[in-house]
């Protein structure tokens, strides 16, 4: 298709809970770079092929800077995650970058999620005693894919989990891209912010053995620290990104291992193939949310196209895990896939600081799920799953099971 | 199985070396998720560090798939050696 011809909607039009839509496959053939139209009718440039995505996610020309004047807006009120004020308080690249990253990635270690796996488990097998006594059919998503990771991250941040449905809400509003009007969700956001600022002003006074009381006493930036709006900023931003994200992959990784016994049975037979099982869901979610957005300041080449200066970039993800020149037969899900460099996580300097956090939340459903209910099955066939409309994060509004 | 029934005859008879970018690295812990012989992070930032840089045969898979995943290409392997 000619870009100028067709422009298309962006994010795509697609039914399928758990397929992909069939333009990803065309685009990544014919048209790797798309002109397409955002909900707020601004339009944008979509990638779908493997190595561009990867390229453009690790590239700094490749900005965050998505509140630029002419940078264009997802939302039709110009809300959301991406572009609000909340995003340019942490710094977006360079050293100041690298110097946040690696004063809050220390909490996010590999060994440290080894050393929080116990509680996890605990915490799963919990959830799924609570789900049986209730009885099937039990929804899986509401049982247990959302309580996990909210208590998890909130235990690293020390907000107490009693809060969890105002969270639930205010990074709803944060993520939604269509849901909500300006009003509501700059209320929702006034809330969630001074909701933080008494927490970091509560534990300034009463430092706790978490994550946010860590970046208070470690002094301000005189210090090498963090300053106050930057601390605050951070716990509403792990608090939303620890919240909804992983909590919607559970409930898709379940769904796409159930949909085909076979996998399951395979998982029951051999559950040294969890990690990469979870690697493979990673890469197979076709209902993965938005993608990522960037924005040039200078003109730049992708793919032998020239992108002018000014261009909003839309990088699938999902669309590039696809891709047959990167994952020999992309179309299947291999549970014995390896290596499996998939793109979910993004690439580069911005990749997900919390993926060991979400690695091992989702190892340790899918372990603790084939040990306690290996008689799991769907209570709804696929073409019943609905998806969740208009969420930067795409996932599924309920997963019925029963066992 | 004998060589000859090998797809790669010697590989497994090379070294192998292993080199990480610590101004690269984002902390993102495949690596030591994946080979933590060969792989750790520093407890105060979560950068990478390098256990053993000769990693011994029955672990060269293992860094392998690291070095394939990791999201910021810090780990490079030279299998000349």
């Amino acid at each position: 298709m000619s870009t100028d011809e067709q422009v298309l909607s962006y994010p795509i039009p697609n039914d399928a809970a758990l397929d992909p839509p069939a333009e990803w496959a065309e685009l990544r053939a014919t048209c790797p770079v798309a002109h397409v139209t955002l909900p707020s009718g601004d339009r944008a440039t979509l990638l779908t092929r493997y190595e561009d995505v990867k390229q453009v996610l690790a590239d700094p020309r490749f900005t965050r800077q998505l509140n630029a004047p002419d940078a264009a807006r997802l939302s039709a009120d110009g809300g959301g995650v991406f572009s609000g004020e909340m995003a340019t308080i942490i710094p977006d690249s360079g050293e100041e970058h690298q110097h946040w990253r690696r004063l809050v990635g220390r909490w996010f270690t590999a060994k440290r999620m080894n050393a929080m796996r116990p509680a996890m488990i605990q915490i799963a097998e919990d959830l799924v005693d609570d789900m049986v006594k209730r009885g099937a059919p039990g929804d899986l998503r509401a049982s247990l894919g959302f309580p996990l990771p909210v208590y998890v991250i909130c235990d690293m941040l020390g907000v107490p989990a009693a809060d969890r449905d105002r969270f639930s809400y205010w990074s709803d509003t944060l993520l939604n891209l269509t849901r909500y009007g300006k009003a509501e969700t700059e209320a929702a956001q006034g809330e969630f912010f001074q909701y933080m600022s008494d927490l970091v002003t509560a534990k300034r006074a009463e430092p706790g053995d978490d994550l946010l009381s860590e970046l208070i006493t470690a002094g301000g930036p005189e210090n090498g620290g963090l300053s106050d709006i930057q601390i605050l900023v951070t716990g509403m931003a792990l608090l939303v990104a620890g919240h909804e994200t992983t909590a919607n992959m559970i409930g898709k990784m379940v769904s796409m291992l159930l949909a085909d016994r076979s996998r399951w049975e395979r998982l029951l037979a051999d559950p040294s193939l969890i990690r990469t099982a979870v690697e493979e869901s990673l890469r197979f979610d076709a209902n993965s949310g938005f993608g990522l957005p960037r924005y040039l300041n200078a003109e730049t080449e992708v793919s032998g196209t020239i992108l002018p200066r000014g261009t909003t970039v839309v990088c699938s993800m999902a669309a590039a895990n696809r891709d047959e020149t990167a994952f020999e037969n992309a179309g299947e899900m291999d549970l014995t896939r390896s290596p499996n460099p998939h793109l979910s996580f993004g690439s580069g300097a911005h990749s997900c600081l919390g993926q060991a956090l979400a690695r091992t939340e989702l190892q340790v459903v899918l372990e603790v799920l084939l040990r306690r209910l290996p008689t799991l099955e769907p209570a709804v066939p696929v073409e019943g799953l609905e998806r969740v409309e208009g969420l930067a994060v795409g996932g599924l509004r309920e997963v019925p099971v029963r066992w | 199985m004998t060589p000859d029934h090998r797809g790669s005859i010697g590989k497994e008879d090379m070294d192998m070396k292993v080199v990480v970018d610590e101004a690269r690295c984002c902390g993102a812990g495949q690596c030591v998720l994946i080979a933590p012989e060969v792989f750790d992070q520093r407890d105060e930032d979560g950068v990478v560090v390098l256990l053993e840089p000769e990693p011994a045969e029955d672990r060269h898979d293992a860094v392998r798939e690291a070095a394939a995943v990791c999201p910021a290409a810090a780990i490079q392997v030279d299998e000349d050696a």
